[in-house]
This record gives structure tokens, C-alpha cells and sequence, in this order.
């Protein structure tokens, strides 16, 4: 039978991906998708909880996340655009503009 | 151990289960992984569609439906038009950092995240907030949710959707008539063809 531990270690391991790619990746387009597959994983075990505890909490703050993963990449997608005109690439290493 | 494993995957929801996650980890190592953003960003976007799978075995179908709508539906659409402002098919070249040190962080988080989850809980004091009802489903259930306890929370996410939008248009919107990636060559090289004639 499949248990909640089941789906919070896939959550565990899917979570674990998008940190390796946050931390691995040096592209900021590529930073994004390892922090959508983060929020994705979350809305796993989310669910998960909410089917095993009988209790809709889960679901709401699933959808919560869904509409802030979404309001997150209009406004990030829009400030990578204004940094790619200004710098012509999206290397983390080319941004860093600010280093002493 | 392995019993367990071959009697769970005859049911349809454990065949289900392992499949998924099974093609849903391989999916987002190919997104994390990958060098080209085409490559990653269909992974992406398929491994979001197998997500919604999940949701549906879990009983929530409302939020498979939303995850198929927004995610794969709005999200990945914006990011394939944002793909187009910049050169995707080149492959990207980056320098990575001390791989030794990423493993270092990667390893303490994920001991971090064995001892979250190993924490002992008091599973029996947890008490449903906002229980399911049998009969009825989940969409409807979600719907008296959302417009009675979460009904503020909800027009605030409205309201900064909103917000997000303003913000997208304004950022991206600027100078849409000049091009990102084509090179201003070309076009000499068009008009000295066009002077030739």
C-alpha cells in the first residue's frame, strides 16, 4: 500500500533536485526552472498531507502556491528581459556588477 | 521489504505512484541537469503534466486541473515566449564553481531534511481544520473552502496577480521594436543587397 511516506520521500528527492540546480546552475533562466521544480515538490507533499489527514488545508495552500509560482515568473521573467538588454547575457558570474 | 513492493505495484494506485515518480525524477534531473534550455524546459514542462498525475491518484482533482491549467498551461507558455528574446538554441556555457563545495551544501541539506522529516510528530493530536465530505466533490469542496475561511487570501492573490502583470508588461515592455538577439550586421547586410539592386 502506498503510505504518506511514500509521496514526502519523492517530495524529499525532487526537492533535493531543485536545490542541486539552484545551487549548480549559473544561468538565471536555468535558476528559474530548478525553483519551479522546488515549488512543485512542495505541492506534492502538500497534497499528500491533505489526502492522508482528510483535510482540505493542504489544497488551499497548494493553490496559493500555484498563483504566486505564477506571479513570480510575470515579474521575474520581465526584470530577465531588462537585464539581458542591458548586459546581453544572463550569466550569474557577468551580473556580478557589484563586486568590490 | 520487496514483498511489499511487488504486492503494491499490482494495484493501480501503486503502479501508478511508482511510474510517475519514477519519470517525474528522471524528468527534472534532465531539466537540472541539461545544458540546452529547449531540452530543459520540455522536461519541465512534462514532468509538471506527470505532477498533475499525483494529484489526481492523491483526490485532488481540482488541483490537478489547476496544476494542468496554470503550470503547464500559462507558466511554461510565458517562459517559451521569454525563451524567444533569447538565443535558446545556443548551448549555455557556464563556468562551474568548486563542484566540492555544491556536494558539501547539497549533503547538509539533505541531512537536514532526513532529520525534518525523521522528527517524531503527535500524528494522532493533528485534527482535520477543514474536513472533506463524502458525496461530494472535490471541486465543490474546494469552492466552500476557498470562498468562506479563504476568501481574503484570495482576492489579495488577485490583486497581486494583478500587480505581477503591471509589473511584466512594464519591464518587458519597453523598446519591444528593437531585436535581442539578431545582431544590427544583419541588417546593414540587407540594406547594401537592397542598394545593389
Amino acid at each position: 500500500m502506498i503510505g504518506l511516506s511514500h509521496y514526502l520521500i519523492v517530495s524529499a528527492i525532487i526537492f533535493s533536485i531543485g536545490l542541486v540546480g539552484v545551487l549548480r546552475r549559473r544561468n538565471l533562466l536555468m535558476l528559474f526552472f530548478a525553483t519551479e521544480v522546488m515549488l512543485n515538490a512542495v505541492n506534492i507533499a502538500f497534497a499528500a498531507i491533505s489526502h492522508y489527514y482528510n483535510d482540505l488545508t493542504g489544497q488551499m495552500f497548494a493553490f496559493f502556491i500555484i498563483a504566486i509560482a505564477a506571479s513570480e515568473v510575470a515579474v521575474g521573467l520581465g526584470i530577465l528581459i531588462v537585464l539581458y538588454k542591458k548586459h546581453g547575457s544572463l550569466d550569474l558570474d557577468d551580473l556580478a556588477s557589484m563586486r568590490g | 521489504m520487496l514483498e511489499n513492493f511487488a504486492a503494491s505495484l499490482m494495484t493501480v494506485e501503486g503502479f501508478a505512484f511508482y511510474l510517475f515518480s519514477v519519470l517525474t525524477i528522471g524528468l527534472f534531473l534532465v531539466t537540472v541537469m541539461s545544458k540546452n534550455i529547449l531540452y530543459s524546459m520540455t522536461s519541465l514542462a512534462s514532468g509538471m503534466v506527470l505532477i498533475s498525475g499525483f494529484f489526481f491518484i492523491l483526490g485532488a482533482d481540482f488541483l490537478g486541473v489547476v496544476q494542468l491549467v496554470v503550470y503547464v498551461g500559462a507558466i511554461m507558455a510565458l517562459y517559451s515566449f521569454a525563451m524567444m528574446f533569447f538565443d535558446a538554441t545556443r548551448d549555455i556555457k557556464e563556468k562551474n564553481t568548486s563542484n566540492a563545495l555544491v556536494f558539501v551544501l547539497g549533503g547538509l541539506s539533505a541531512l537536514v531534511l532526513v532529520l525534518m522529516f525523521a522528527a517524531p510528530i503527535h500524528s494522532d493530536a493533528i485534527q482535520a481544520l477543514y474536513p472533506m465530505h463524502e458525496g461530494v466533490g472535490n471541486a465543490q469542496d474546494v469552492g466552500i473552502v476557498l470562498f468562506t475561511k479563504y476568501l481574503v487570501p484570495f482576492e489579495v492573490a488577485a490583486v497581486m496577480l494583478l500587480v505581477a502583470m503591471i509589473a511584466g508588461i512594464i519591464l518587458a515592455g519597453k523598446k519591444m521594436d528593437e531585436s535581442l538577439t539578431e545582431d544590427v550586421s544583419a541588417d546593414d547586410e540587407i540594406m547594401i543587397v537592397k542598394d545593389e539592386k
